[in-house]
């Protein structure tokens, strides 16, 4: 009887990979599933953290990085904090996403271009400019609607400076940042 | 009190969307005899965007800090917000590795020797000051006001990177309420997270967990959360109206930074502690202090 064959899903690598760049040893991850039971945005993943690892654990690399649990993690530490094996679960999270984005992997889109729009406003000013980087947010996803309620709120409690605080170095962080890109 | 100098990181929220956590934060140490000297030309450490990018990259961002205030003549680093404090802790734990210090410096293109005591104020003032010690120069006694008390996440979390109080139930923000006359109620919900910056792009996600804390606050019968994180308090203080419109409540639950609640306390007047820039309307919870019997009456 002729045998079926089964795509190969697993990169022989990728749990090595994510053990070098994480500093962390997830064979010792025994499914305990304290990082679930305590991970509040759980209910939210379509994968959870602790099948996560497993999935690491077995080389599963496009299913890990194409999930949308590593972008909706709030690094809230809880995992980390609880794992029985010292497991420093958060940083792997941290781990996933790096490599999600280099492979071109994003599953929650909006979560990357916020975190995107952040880092362009520090790049050029320094420190975050709140307005620029919502008005940048708006512009890369078209969510002008987002938060459009609080905003005069915010702007009625002087919350929100419509100019940005520039720092007065700020060629030496926009330094920073062009050379992390040399070496990457 | 002796006067310690230490080098501020206020962050960059400090500057905009809690400028009254800066603002009370600054008066507390004050009136404590913690001196505050702002890193000069401090950048942003960037929070979770950049250690959710790439960790050298948020490493270099916050060595520019580090570097800086090693060239100051102070006790140590502190911030009033735990996303900086993580960011700059982890920082410089990581930078104790020679491989890793070595590609920092290289980007920061600047000696960094990561070896400054790095804490938050709320650390700082605890063991500046016993809670006991403050409780002494409490002219306005938090007298009737019923509060829970709201750490967020990582203020004490990772316990090896934070290395302060209790990473599951921690007790300083407790202690110091208790002592500033205040009812402090048991929290369950003290370490929990509040959805932090997803509120932008995940709404439902953020009105969940923070509606969440602001139910049991309620059910509690807390007058009033106090919080020491930016980002907890914004979701739970500016978000409070988009919550109880998904969830169908009627919360008006204010939400202090303890810095604020502190200073009332310790005589500083309400306008000083920018008690007017928050969202849900104090006053009522405000009148409490002065009064306790005024509780009957507003009920």
């Amino acid at each position: 009887m002729p045998t079926k064959t089964v795509p190969d899903r697993n990169d022989g690598n990728f749990l090595q990979e994510v053990q070098q760049a994480s500093e962390q040893n997830l064979t010792r991850c025994y499914q305990c599933g304290n990082c679930t039971a305590g991970c509040p945005l759980s209910f939210a993943y379509d994968i959870p953290v602790n099948k996560l690892m497993r999935m690491l654990q077995a080389g599963e690399k496009h299913a890990v990085l194409s999930s949308r649990a590593i972008w909706l993690c709030a690094s809230c530490e809880t995992c980390t904090t609880r794992c029985p094996n010292e497991i420093d679960v958060a940083r792997i999270m941290d781990v996933l996403r790096h490599m999600a984005r280099r492979e071109g992997l994003v599953a929650e889109a909006p979560v990357r271009h916020l975190w995107d729009a952040f880092l362009t406003s520090v790049e050029k000013h320094g420190r975050v400019f709140e307005v620029g980087m919502m008005a940048n947010f708006v512009k890369r996803t078209g969510r002008f609607w987002t938060d459009a309620d609080l905003a005069p709120v915010a702007l009625g409690k002087g919350k929100l400076g419509l100019r940005p605080h520039c720092i007065e170095h700020q060629d030496e962080v926009q330094r920073i940042f062009a050379r992390f890109r040399e070496q990457a | 009190m002796s006067v310690t100098q230490y080098a501020y990181y206020p962050g960059c929220s400090g500057m905009g969307s809690s400028i009254e956590y800066d603002i009370s934060t600054r008066a507390l140490c004050k009136s404590l005899g913690v001196e505050l000297l702002d890193i000069p030309d401090w950048n942003c450490c960037g929070s979770t965007p950049a250690h959710a990018s790439d960790h050298l990259l948020s490493a270099s961002l916050v060595a520019r800090n580090l570097a800086i205030a090693e060239s100051m003549d102070v006790a140590g680093i502190i911030t009033p917000c735990p996303s900086c404090l993580k960011n700059l802790k982890t920082t410089s734990l990581r930078m104790q590795r020679k491989a890793f210090h070595d590609k920092v410096e290289s980007i920061v293109e600047r000696p960094v020797r990561a070896d400054l005591p790095i804490k938050s104020v709320l650390q700082t003032v605890l063991e500046h000051c016993e809670p006991e010690a403050i409780a002494s120069h409490v002219s306005r006694p938090l007298k009737g006001l019923k509060v829970v008390p709201y750490y967020g996440c990582i203020m004490n979390r990772p316990p090896d990177v934070m290395t302060f109080d209790d990473p599951e139930n921690p007790t300083s923000l407790d202690r110091l309420m208790t002592a500033l006359g205040a009812e402090v109620l048991p929290f369950p919900h003290k370490v929990d997270c509040c959805g932090a910056s997803l509120g932008l792009v995940r709404r439902d996600l953020v009105t969940t967990l923070s509606g969440r804390i602001l139910d049991t606050a309620a059910a509690l019968g807390a007058h009033a959360i106090v919080a020491a994180c930016p980002m907890c308090q914004m979701n739970l203080d500016m978000r409070q109206s988009q919550i109880n419109r998904a969830n169908h409540t009627r919360h008006h639950m204010p939400v202090f930074y303890y810095t604020q609640l502190a200073g009332l306390a310790l005589g500083q007047s309400e306008s000083c502690l920018c008690m007017d820039k928050l969202c849900v309307n104090p006053a009522d919870t405000l009148r409490l202090v002065d009064c306790p019997a005024a509780e009957e009456r507003t009920r």
